[in-house]
């Protein structure tokens, strides 16, 4: 027997919206391939060859890294990093992360479009230092 | 000890190990990274389906809201329209209270000894745990948006930027992972510290609990400790929602193990009481008008029955009753 369906056009409604909502990922991008961006390297870099520490963990934790310096920097005025092969660098965002990373809208702008990030830095710290010279 | 929440614990304890033994000793990527996440989205949608049109199914026999004020009555008595609704847009009205600030919990009393009195006082804890896991929950999910749209659309990025202004730390700290955490741990701990709450408490009240506070430990022991590859982990869930499921290289275990517990947490939805995201609006005692004294609720099961009323009865036996000396209406 068929069995009565109440209210049915407020829950055939309610079901659609949850639907929509639940499968928005899948309308929203039309199916569109977006495979993860690849951050261009300047010639300095290349030629550096290495980041600060490896790629895998500049990868993953520069953020922590930048913190760090920050905080290194602001609060104990040290402004040496010495990385784990022995390595001195200037602790500084924009003298020495942007002087490898020179072309920062496609190198740390892809990544972060890709992954919906938009640090506050730039609020203060110059973004290419070196067109501002 | 209490084997209720035990249960569950191990239970969770035991899907962590599956999914981490099973992506790292037995490399079932797939498994755990694309056909799990696929197969839990759809036993979700087809499962939320089919409870709700059970439930639209069922008739609802009697008018039995639950009233917190004066029904409309006389003109010149106050009615409260919100806590008695009388037409279906104060129904809707109450409603949207009750989803959107759950405004029932909100009355919530306790029961207490105060020196030689018994008294009600007021109780907002449950209420303040529960709006705050809730809408923690909501942002949280908005914001995994960014894993699954690609250009991020404006209200995720907006959201993470209020939810990210303490600008603590980096990667900037969210508020709302926090809070979710507070929200699902206070919970939960209330459940098993309060006596009588524990009392009522069954296996299937601390799973969820549990469940969710392992999904939210793991993301943000991604986010903010043992790290993941944020793009690469984009590139499987934008493989995942464009039909072009893949695996990249270089993805940490943790990340399957999130995974896969939210799938548990989809395909288990329809089947438990989380349902109650779908149940609110079918209960009674929240979607009727309290329109008993204007209008008469038919039972929608009610067959013709055939009556015999009394004036047939009478007839059927006047006689007898004449002669038994009854009174009847209609002497002939
Ligand atoms: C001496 C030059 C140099 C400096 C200074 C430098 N980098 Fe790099 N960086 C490189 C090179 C070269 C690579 C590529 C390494 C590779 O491909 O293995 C790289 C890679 C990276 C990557 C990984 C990119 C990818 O392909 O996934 C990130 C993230 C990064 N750098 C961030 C930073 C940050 C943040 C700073 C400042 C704290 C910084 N770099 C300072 C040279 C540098
Ligand atoms: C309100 C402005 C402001 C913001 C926003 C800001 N900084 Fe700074 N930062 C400063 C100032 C001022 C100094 C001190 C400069 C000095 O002593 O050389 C500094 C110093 C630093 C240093 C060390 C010195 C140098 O030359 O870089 C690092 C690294 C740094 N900040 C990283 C960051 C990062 C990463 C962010 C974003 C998450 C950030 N800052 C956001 C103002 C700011
Ligand atoms: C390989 C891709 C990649 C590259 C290249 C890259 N980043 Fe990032 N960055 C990320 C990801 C992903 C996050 C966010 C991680 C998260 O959300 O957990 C991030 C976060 C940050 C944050 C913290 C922001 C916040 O609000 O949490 C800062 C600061 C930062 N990156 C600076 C830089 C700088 C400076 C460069 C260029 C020198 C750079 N990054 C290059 C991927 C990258």
């Amino acid at each position: 027997m068929q069995k009565k369906l109440y209210n049915k056009n407020v829950v055939i409604a309610g079901l659609i919206i949850l639907a929509v909502l639940a499968t928005f990922p899948f309308w929203y991008n039309h199916g569109k391939a977006a495979p993860a961006p690849k951050p261009e390297l300047t010639e300095k870099a290349k030629a550096a060859k290495e980041c600060i520490r490896s790629t895998a963990y500049m990868k993953t934790e520069h953020m922590q890294l930048l913190d760090a310096w920050r905080d290194t920097v602001v609060r104990d005025g040290i402004r040496t990093y010495v990385n784990e092969v022995g390595k001195e660098f200037d602790m500084s965002l924009s003298n020495t992360c942007l002087d490898c990373h020179s072309n920062k809208e496609k190198f740390c702008d892809v990544c972060h479009d890709y992954a919906s990030v938009d640090p506050y830095c730039w609020d203060c710290h110059i973004e290419n230092p070196k067109e501002n010279e | 000890m209490n084997e209720k929440y035990l249960f569950s614990l191990m239970s969770v304890v035991l899907l962590f190990l599956l999914a981490y033994a099973g992506v790292e000793v037995a490399g079932l990527q797939v498994l755990f990274g694309v056909i799990i996440p696929y197969m839990a989205l759809i036993v979700f949608l087809a499962g939320f389906a089919y409870r709700v049109i059970q439930w639209a199914q069922t008739p609802v026999p009697y008018k039995i809201p639950t009233t917190g004020g004066q029904q409309k009555s006389l003109p010149w008595i106050q009615h409260a329209a919100i806590d008695c609704p009388d037409t279906k847009a104060q129904v809707v009205g109450r409603m949207a209270m009750e989803v959107l600030l759950f405004r029932s919990l909100f009355r919530n009393l306790v029961f207490k000894k105060e020196g030689d009195k018994l008294a009600y006082r007021m109780e907002l804890f449950l209420w303040l745990g529960a709006i705050v896991f809730h809408y923690a929950f909501l942002v949280v999910t908005i914001r995994h948006l960014r894993f699954f749209a690609e250009p991020v659309p404006f209200f995720v990025t907006g959201l993470e930027k209020v939810d990210s202004f303490l600008q603590l730390g980096l990667p900037v700290v969210y508020m709302s992972g926090i809070a979710l955490l507070a929200g699902v741990l206070y919970l939960a701990i209330r459940r098993i510290y309060v006596g009588h709450t524990r009392y009522i408490s069954l296996a299937s009240d601390f799973f969820p609990l549990f469940l969710i506070l392992a999904i939210a430990v793991t993301g943000i022991m991604m986010r903010y400790f043992t790290k993941v590859d944020i793009p690469t982990v984009k590139e499987l869930t934008m493989g995942l929602v464009t039909f072009r499921p893949a695996v990249p290289e270089g993805i940490g275990t943790l990340f399957f193990v999130h995974l896969f517990l939210v799938s548990v947490l989809l395909a288990y939805f329809p089947f438990s009481k989380l349902m109650h995201m779908g149940g609110v609006f079918f209960s009674p005692t929240r979607n009727m008008t309290c329109n008993t004294r204007a209008e008469r609720h038919v039972n929608p099961w009610n067959y013709p029955v055939p009556v015999h009323t009394y004036e047939e009865y009478e007839d059927d036996f006047r006689e007898h009753m004449i002669e038994a000396g009854l009174p009847v209406e209609k002497k002939e």
